[in-house]
């Protein structure tokens, strides 16, 4: 191809001075002339840059094509062993894998470059690192489900890797490398070519049950997690278990978008959910509505349903059948004037979440929240707060509160520091003060999460 | 035999309100990225398309953000146009995943990336990192401000246009050899507008007007940001002051979406004007097609320069 664009370019060249001369023999056909010669080295121009496209779409094509065999292969090295697993012949160099970091930005194939044809069958390839320090007093009661920070804590280095699988679907790892070892965060096939609009996932993912559940840490707007979310729904790792999903968008007056999603998940949610046996599984509905109000403003409320077997009596009875039943409503407010979009913000959230577990002697009926708000005050500057509010999931008469305020700072789009104010006042009448500091930093080309 | 002319009646106005359906139905319902693929978009299409862009032409388009309002636009979508070399990789992706639509996946039928028709400049050829900040590793997106390129694309969509409606091929094409006509018109009219601006020195907030430039023959010596999505630093900013003195570079130009404060604070240091210049399609009200951005750009620069 690179051969054919050369050829181009010489014929257009060796044309200009054979027009050029027969202009000198007719010098009354010299405007024309030179007008048919303009016109003819323009259409030369455009076929090199054709060529040139067509160069690049075909790299492009090498990246999209289906390989059946080589995906599995590449995330088999990726999680397993990657210093020492043998690379086959089309790997990168070092250097071109730096390159290639750079140049693959996400979740779309690339569409031109040397580099990028080198890394033409390798998903995309991001890490990102969560540091956390922390200061003041925090000494948790025995039974408080929110636990202090260590003074400083690697907490989280997530790889992801995605990439297109083939025309029908695409495929989505985030491997969480956290102090307490190696976490699958989520890993999920994504078919996006279903008939009827539907959209499917099979794997490991965090479930659709409210907001906070679905984040990723590094997407939250705090350090933490909101006291509802730690006390009801598992914190941090929260719903996130193997299973299926699929989602569809329903038909809606006036503009509305309704999508709704169903999961069914094997059963085993950290401290939410337990199976104990294979049947134990569990369920999770959403129904999301979003509208916007203008175009700068837009509210997006959900309705929440999880159902799954706990653990109550699992090392009493043979087969135990107690349920816990979560309820969700959440509702987020955003303001993004879109002129000035980079420079200024405000979201309004809130999650009210209800946990019904069964349990002996009797079901724990609990009851949280949170709200909060956060704006940007500049390009590079954010500030918020959040106001908590949640029962204990097993202990429905103990309710702790609390409030943060945060204040970010982002040098690029690519790294953030952190500081958080968090007052926890525990159900056993305990407070604490604490000063929370967060360094997100990302490497390589980290897809973008939905809205 | 009232009740049967009145059933004959109904049964007739239902059959009319259901025809305007059914050539509506026959109209390709194109979504673009952002508003300049629209107005191409719909210089080759007429009225056999439907064309919406999801970003507004007064938006950063690297900075959109990914609405779920968008995927009802999606989802019916029998075309999607992007504009390529990773513009919309922060918040197309998402929507095209969360579509459902099968037609607009990459590599589908229905999905065009107009960067493989366009001549794309500011390739880069060594290692890529982010120490150079927000790069597109793939080349300049901004391209469709060269009016070539425009042309270049128009041609693509054309083609792309044919092959999905090949019942309308001819009259895409015939739509296309309208506007190419009338870009050579306004070409020439333009390139002699700004003929004696050639060679003038010009600053850009972002490196946003390269191809403008290439085509226009001006020189764009700096960007008030240090590097691409980095927001200007105190030292970057006296630097390029001082450039900007020594170079003898009267003017600044900001896009729509960025804050004036720094280029004022530079215009009035060095006395170069500062105006805010238009690099898409619907950055303001008048500015409704794709002739209308380059009228509205160089009669800003000729008032600029003169």
């Amino acid at each position: 191809m690179k051969t054919k664009i050369i050829a181009a370019i010489g014929v257009a060249l060796f044309c200009v001075p054979a027009w050029s001369q027969q202009g000198t023999n007719a010098p009354d056909a010299n405007a024309q002339n030179s007008a048919a010669l303009e016109q003819r080295i323009r259409e030369l121009e455009d076929r090199v840059i054709a060529l040139e496209g067509k160069l690049r779409t075909m790299e492009s094509a090498q990246t999209a094509q289906p390989q059946p065999a080589q995906p599995a292969a590449t995330v088999e090295t990726g999680t397993q062993a990657p210093a020492q697993t043998t690379v086959p012949a089309p790997a990168p160099s070092p250097n071109e894998a730096q390159t290639g970091l750079a140049t693959s930005g996400g979740q779309l194939p690339v569409y031109g470059g040397s580099s990028a044809a080198a890394k033409a069958l390798n998903p995309d390839v991001s890490v990102i690192g969560d540091f956390i320090g922390a200061a003041g007093g925090n000494s948790a009661p025995a039974l408080a489900t929110l636990q202090p920070f260590p003074s400083l804590q690697m907490h989280e280095s997530e790889i992801g890797l995605q990439a297109i699988i083939d025309p029908y679907a695409r495929g989505d790892f985030f491997i969480s490398f956290g102090e307490e070892g190696v976490n699958l965060e989520e890993g999920y096939i994504t078919f996006t070519a279903l008939p009827a609009g539907f959209v499917a996932k099979v794997g490991k993912m965090r479930s659709v049950f409210g907001k906070v559940n679905l984040m990723h840490n590094h997407v939250l707007p705090w350090i933490d997690r909101p006291l509802v979310t730690t006390n009801l729904v598992g914190g941090e790792d929260g719903i996130d278990d193997a299973g299926v999903s699929i989602e569809r968008i329903l038909p809606a007056p006036k503009g509305i978008f309704l999508e709704a999603t169903g999961q069914l998940f094997r059963g085993d949610s950290a401290d939410v959910f337990t199976a104990s046996q294979r049947s134990d599984v569990s369920a999770v509905a959403h129904l999301r509505s979003y509208k916007d109000i203008t175009e700068s403003t837009n509210l997006d409320i959900g309705l929440s349903y999880a159902r799954g077997h706990n653990d109550a009596g699992v090392n009493l009875l043979p087969n135990p059948e107690f349920v816990t039943q979560l309820y969700g409503i959440d509702a987020t407010l955003r303001w993004k004037p879109l002129r000035r979009s980079i420079y200024h913000s405000f979201i309004a959230r809130s999650e009210l979440i209800w946990s019904q577990r069964q349990e002996l002697p009797r079901e724990q009926r609990a009851f949280g929240f949170y709200a909060s708000g956060d704006y940007q005050l500049g390009r590079r500057w954010f500030t918020g707060g959040r106001f908590d509010w949640s029962d204990r999931s097993r202990f429905d008469n103990l309710t702790d509160k609390g409030a943060a305020a945060t204040l970010t700072y982002w040098p690029s789009e690519f790294s953030q520091i952190r500081g958080e104010y968090r007052f926890t006042k525990y159900a056993e009448n305990r407070d604490s003060n604490e000063l929370l500091m967060q360094l997100i930093f990302s490497l390589g080309a980290h897809g973008a999460h939905p809205f | 035999m009232i009740k049967s002319h009145r059933s004959l009646s109904i049964a007739l106005a239902l059959l009319c309100s259901l025809l305007p359906l059914t050539a509506e139905a026959k109209k390709l319902n194109v979504v673009t990225a952002t508003t300049d693929m629209a107005a191409l978009a719909q210089e080759v299409g007429g009225d056999r398309i439907s064309v919406e862009s999801i970003a507004k032409g007064y938006q950063d388009p690297h900075f959109v953000e990914a609405k779920p309002s968008f995927l009802l636009k999606l989802r019916q979508a029998d075309l999607l146009i992007v504009v390529g070399l990773q513009l919309e990789i922060g918040w197309l992706p998402p929507l095209i995943t969360q579509s459902g639509n099968p037609r607009i996946q990459v590599g589908a039928s229905g999905y065009l990336d107009a960067s493989q028709f366009a001549e794309i400049l500011e390739i880069p050829t060594g290692v890529v990192t982010r120490a150079m900040g927000d790069v597109h590793p793939l080349g300049n997106p901004h391209y469709w401000l060269d009016p070539d390129n425009g042309r270049r694309v128009a041609r693509g969509i054309a083609g792309k246009l044919s092959e999905l409606d090949p019942s309308d091929s001819a009259y895409f094409q015939q739509r296309f050899e309208d506007f190419d006509k009338r870009l050579t018109a306004a070409e020439q009219k333009w390139d002699a507008e700004m003929a004696p601006y050639r060679g003038r020195k010009i600053v850009t907030y972002h490196n946003s007007a390269t191809n403008f430039a290439k085509h226009f023959h001006l020189e764009v010596i700096g960007y008030v940001e240090p590097r691409p999505g980095i927001p200007p630093t105190p030292s970057h900013t006296f630097e390029l002051m001082a450039l900007m003195k020594r170079e003898s570079c009267k003017l600044l130009l900001v896009e729509p979406y960025f804050d004036l404060k720094t280029p004022n604070s530079i215009g009035a240091a060095t006395g170069a004007k500062v105006v805010v210049y238009l690099p898409s399609v619907g950055g303001e009200k008048q500015v409704t097609n794709y002739f209308e951005l380059f009228d509205y750009d160089i009669d800003l620069l000729k008032k600029a320069f003169q």
